[in-house]
C-alpha cells in the first residue's frame, strides 16, 4: 500500500488524539482524507514533526501522534534518544517507510539498508512495531507509550491539492483545540 | 544576585516553565538551578534545532519556553527558526552564551561569534545584549514579554566578559 492508504488506515481508528503530520505530500494527504482541529500541518522545518510531537507530549496530557517519514527520521535521528530518555506515556511515533524522499521526486534514502526499527530497537524503545500489508492500530492506541510504528509502504503520492489553510490558521485553531478540554 | 543567578531570577519572574538545552561552559551553574527547578520542565537536546522542535510543541501545549545554548547553536537552528518559528509566527526565549566575543580563548569560536548577530539580525529575531546582572534581570523578563506579542523568537546574548 502506499502511505495515503495507511495514513487512511490509521486515522479511521484515531479519537481525540492530537496529530502532528510530517512536511510535504503527506500533510496533503492527510488534508484530503481527513481534515481535522486535531491536526497540525508541519510545512516546512524538515525533520521537527518528532520533535514538535515530543514537546508536546511533555506539555499537556492529551495522547500524541506523529506521522513521520523515513527521510525525516534520518536528519532528526538524535531526537529518538531524546524521546527514549523523556519516556512520554502518551506518544506514538508512526513513520511512514516508502526508502525514499517522496515529496522530492523519490530519491532513495538510506533507511533501504538501515532498518529504523531496529535502530528504535537499539536506543531503548521497548514498544516497537512494523506493519507491512495489515495495519492494526487498535491494539498500538491500547498500550503505555512511547511507542514506535514502523509502517512500510510503496513510494507514492496521492494527486492531492496545496493545503489551503494559512500557517497561522492551522496554528490557532490547533491551539484552541488543545485548551478546549485540557486535563492539566 | 550574580550571573547565573540573574538570569534564573528572571526566568522564573517571566514565568518561564519549559526549558530545552544544551550545554556552554558558560551555562554550567544556571543549568544545574534549572534541572533542579520541580515547575520547569527541562528536556536537555541532542541539537539545537531539535530544542525549537520541541519547544514549539510545548507552546502549543500552553508552555511558556526558553531554550538555553551557545551562539554555535544558532547555526544549527536556522531553518527551524524560519521556517516553523517566523512562519507560524511562534514565540520563544534565546538565552545564548555568546562566544567568540572579547576575551575568547578558543580560537574556533571566533567564525561563529562574528557571525552570531548578523544570523539574528537575518531571520529578524531581536536581541539584546545586557552587561550586567542587573541588566540582564530586566532585559529577559522584557524579552519574553516581546516574543509572546510579536509571535517571535527574542535573543539574549551574554558574552563571556557577562559572565
Ligand atoms: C532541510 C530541508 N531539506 C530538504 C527539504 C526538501 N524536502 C521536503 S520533503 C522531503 C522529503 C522528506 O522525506 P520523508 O520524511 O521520507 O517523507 P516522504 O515524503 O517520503 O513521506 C525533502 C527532502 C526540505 N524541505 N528541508
Ligand atoms: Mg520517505
Amino acid at each position: 500500500m502506499e502511505r495515503i492508504e495507511a495514513m487512511k488506515i490509521i486515522t479511521e481508528s484515531l479519537n481525540d488524539e492530537l496529530l502532528i503530520c510530517n512536511i510535504g505530500f503527506p500533510s496533503r494527504e492527510l488534508y484530503s482524507v481527513k481534515d481535522s482541529n486535531t491536526h497540525f500541518y508541519m510545512l516546512g522545518s524538515m525533520g521537527m514533526a518528532s520533535s514538535i510531537g515530543l514537546g508536546l507530549a511533555l506539555s499537556q496530557n492529551r495522547r500524541v501522534v506523529v506521522f513521520d517519514g523515513d527521510g525525516s527520521i534520518l536528519m532528526n535521528m538524535g531526537t529518538l534518544a531524546t524521546i527514549y530518555n523523556q519516556n512520554p506515556e502518551n506518544f506514538i511515533l508512526v513513520v511512514f517507510d516508502n526508502e525514499c524522499y517522496g515529496s522530492t521526486g523519490s530519491q532513495c534514502t538510506y533507511a533501504k539498508t538501515v532498518d529504523l526499527g531496529k535502530v528504535a530497537k537499539a536506543i531503548g524503545f521497548e514498544k516497537t512495531f512494523c506493519f507491512r500489508d495489515t495495519i492494526e492500530f487498535e491494539q498500538i492506541l491500547k498500550l503505555k507509550g512511547p511507542v514506535f510504528v514502523h509502517v512500510k509502504v510503496d513510494p507514492g503520492n496521492a494527486d492531492v491539492p496545496i493545503i489551503d489553510l494559512s500557517p497561522e490558521d492551522i496554528k490557532n485553531r490547533f491551539i484552541h483545540e488543545i485548551n478546549k478540554n485540557r486535563s492539566f | 544576585m550574580d550571573s547565573s543567578e540573574a538570569v534564573y531570577n528572571a526566568l522564573k519572574e517571566a514565568e518561564i516553565d519549559f526549558i530545552v538545552s544544551l550545554p556552554c561552559i558558560n551555562l554550567g551553574k544556571l543549568l544545574e538551578m534549572v534541572e533542579c527547578d520541580p515547575e520547569i520542565i527541562h528536556v536537555p537536546v541532542t541539537r539545537e534545532e531539535e530544542g525549537f522542535g520541541i519547544a514549539a510543541g510545548a507552546y502549543f501545549g500552553g508552555k511558556n519556553t526558553a531554550i538555553l545554548m551557545q551562539n554555535s547553536g544558532l547555526g544549527n537552528s536556522v531553518n527551524v527558526l524560519a521556517s516553523l518559528y517566523e512562519l507560524y509566527k511562534i514565540p520563544i526565549l534565546m538565552i545564548i552564551s555568546h562566544r567568540g566575543t572579547q576575551g575568547e580563548p578558543i580560537i574556533a569560536q571566533i567564525p561563529m561569534g562574528k557571525a552570531t548577530p548578523d544570523i539574528l539580525k537575518v531571520l529578524k529575531i531581536p536581541y539584546f545584549n545586557p552587561k550586567t546582572s542587573e541588566e540582564a534581570f530586566k532585559t529577559i523578563k522584557k524579552a519574553w514579554d516581546m516574543a509572546k506579542t510579536n509571535g517571535s523568537g527574542v535573543a539574549i546574548l551574554l558574552e563571556i566578559s557577562y559572565w
